[in-house]
């Protein structure tokens, strides 16, 4: 069977591709968002936290035989510290500065975490085996599908909607909404901005600490694995729009999708498509597809 | 007649914004129970010495007592968890958040506040509108509901800024009316205001605010034979 002349097996191999990378650029922007949302920072560091979470799965699996489950449960919360650390220390001092400061630290932070990984492990990329749970494929009678990818799309998707919900409809999330809006008043209410400023930096790269982890078996653990990504989760993250939760779960899903049709139409493409369509957004819409005008 | 107890003491106040000197050492006192009155003319000082307060301004020297407690190196969360319910000038509804959402949003800072359906009942308005945009609602009700915002929290001490500015005269009234069920219910209240019709029936006390210091004490009692001078100094 074919669609346009393109094999439906190659045309669902793509899509399932484009999911999975949808799904990274999706809990990457999502961090990215939030973190924008609060302390008015761009997180340039965000691919760097991404590949810290990759390494320190591989570390764990192979200095202490820390195995892939305990992994995704305990290395979240280690780059979060991370985070909160980097928070306390040097972020604060920038929230009164232009955006220009906060990116410049963290793109200076980000250079550095690289490099020391590619000094303590080179540039070639360390492999991290599919845990045998996920291993091999479900036969879906059009295609082929590794249990692995399907994993990683379910549990991205999980904690995106998770994070949706707990900031759109619980009482935390109100406080969170608020301290972005109009952090002043908020904390005039009793509320404990600061540190409210400081888990949500905490969270948003344990975010990314934990698409690491789901990412090193797909890509291995690899230096440059944050800064190959962190570019096209940028161009995600402008064509969403700034700020809205949904907006970048959706836009990071969609992009992803659009680049493996790319790949199956027209590859030469597929690596510029992401920008291509930003441009086009920031011509009709400059807020973003999903951003309010300020 | 019970001795008053000093809630609020505010003394020798200064506050900046960057290095602009606003207030010039600020004196007054609130008592338990009290409704307090600053009066005075626009960019006098009286809605920063509310934000100075709650720590909002920049740099602040001088003492304000609140409750016996020093709270002028304390951070603004601190201050608030102290008892202190705050409707600002701007009004303060977020667009983000829904009318409910907005009523329910400052954490509890003391006991005895409203409960939900008590703050309904005082303005059915906002439960006809509680599922809409906070910034959806009209002035008057977007007023309503900065007033509601600080009366579930418990706080004992309402700092309200130019409640009644801008908004229909029947509103006014209503506002009014809560404030005398607010004064009897014990509410120890502080009032910023430029319509001195409004705050006049209110105030046990006015302060005549200028240039960033108290210039006039005026009591309720004196209301009468000061009213000339209170009218030619804040022109109305």
């Amino acid at each position: 069977m074919e669609i346009f002349g393109v094999p439906v097996q190659a045309l669902m191999s793509q899509l399932m591709l484009g999911l999975v990378n949808g799904s990274f650029y999706a809990i990457l922007s999502l961090g990215l968002a939030v973190i924008f949302g609060m302390l008015n920072i761009i997180n340039f560091a965000h691919g760097a936290m991404y590949m810290a979470g990759a390494f320190l799965a591989w570390m764990g699996l192979t200095y202490w035989g820390i195995s892939y489950w305990w992994s995704l449960l305990l290395v979240p919360p280690a780059v979060g510290l991370v985070g909160i650390a980097i928070e306390r220390t040097m972020l604060r001092w920038l929230y009164q500065l232009d955006h220009l400061y906060g990116l410049l630290l963290t793109f200076g932070l980000a250079l550095m975490i690289e490099g020391l990984f590619l000094y303590l492990y080179g540039s070639s990329g360390l492999p991290y085996e599919v845990p045998d749970m996920l291993g091999g494929t479900i036969n879906l009678g059009f295609m082929f599908l590794p249990k692995y990818r399907a994993w990683v799309v379910g549990v991205s998707l999980l904690a995106c909607l998770g994070t949706w919900y707990v900031i759109e409809k619980t009482r935390l999330g109100a406080y969170l909404r608020a301290a972005t809006e109009n952090p002043r008043l908020t904390q005039a209410f009793g509320i404990n901005v600061p540190l409210m400023v400081m888990l949500t930096y905490g969270f948003g790269v344990a975010l990314a600490g934990l698409a690491g982890v789901l990412a090193a078996p797909i890509y291995q653990a690899d230096p440059q694995m944050g800064s190959k990504l962190i570019i096209v989760v940028f161009a995600v993250v402008v064509i969403g729009g700034m700020g809205s939760i949904m907006g970048s779960i959706l836009t990071g899903l969609g992009l992803g999708v659009i680049e493996g049709l790319t790949k199956v139409f027209y590859s030469e493409a597929s690596s510029t498509v992401v920008f291509v369509i930003m441009v086009c957004v920031l011509m009709v819409r400059p807020a973003g597809l999903f951003g309010r005008e300020k | 007649m019970n001795t008053p107890t000093e809630y609020l003491r505010v003394t020798g106040l200064h506050a900046f914004y960057g290095e602009s000197h606003v207030l010039h050492g600020m004196d007054f006192v609130v008592n338990r129970g009290e409704c307090v009155s600053l009066l005075g003319r626009n960019g006098a000082g009286r809605t920063t010495t509310l934000r100075a307060i709650l720590g909002l301004t920049g740099k602040r020297t001088g003492s304000i007592m609140l409750n016996g407690r020093d709270t002028i190196a304390m951070p603004t969360h601190r201050i608030a968890r102290l008892g202190i319910g705050y409707c600002p000038e701007e009004r303060g509804i977020y667009s983000s958040l829904s009318c409910e959402e907005n009523l329910l949003l400052p954490p509890q800072v003391g006991s005895g506040g409203m409960s939900l359906e008590e703050i309904y009942a005082m303005f059915p308005n906002l439960a006809e509108r509680r599922h809409s945009q906070g910034t959806r609602l009209s002035g008057g009700e977007q007023q309503m509901l900065a007033m509601a915002r600080v009366l579930r929290s418990g706080a004992q001490l309402l700092l309200l800024d130019e409640i009644s500015e801008g908004l229909a005269p029947v509103i006014v009234q209503q506002l009014g009316q809560v404030i005398r069920h607010l004064k009897e219910q014990g509410f120890t209240i502080l009032l910023v205001e430029q319509n001195f019709r409004f705050a006049a029936p209110l105030a046990d006390r006015m302060y005549v605010v200028e240039h960033g210091q108290v210039a006039a004490v005026i009591h309720q009692h004196e209301l009468e034979e000061k009213r000339e001078f209170l009218q030619e100094f804040l022109g109305v």
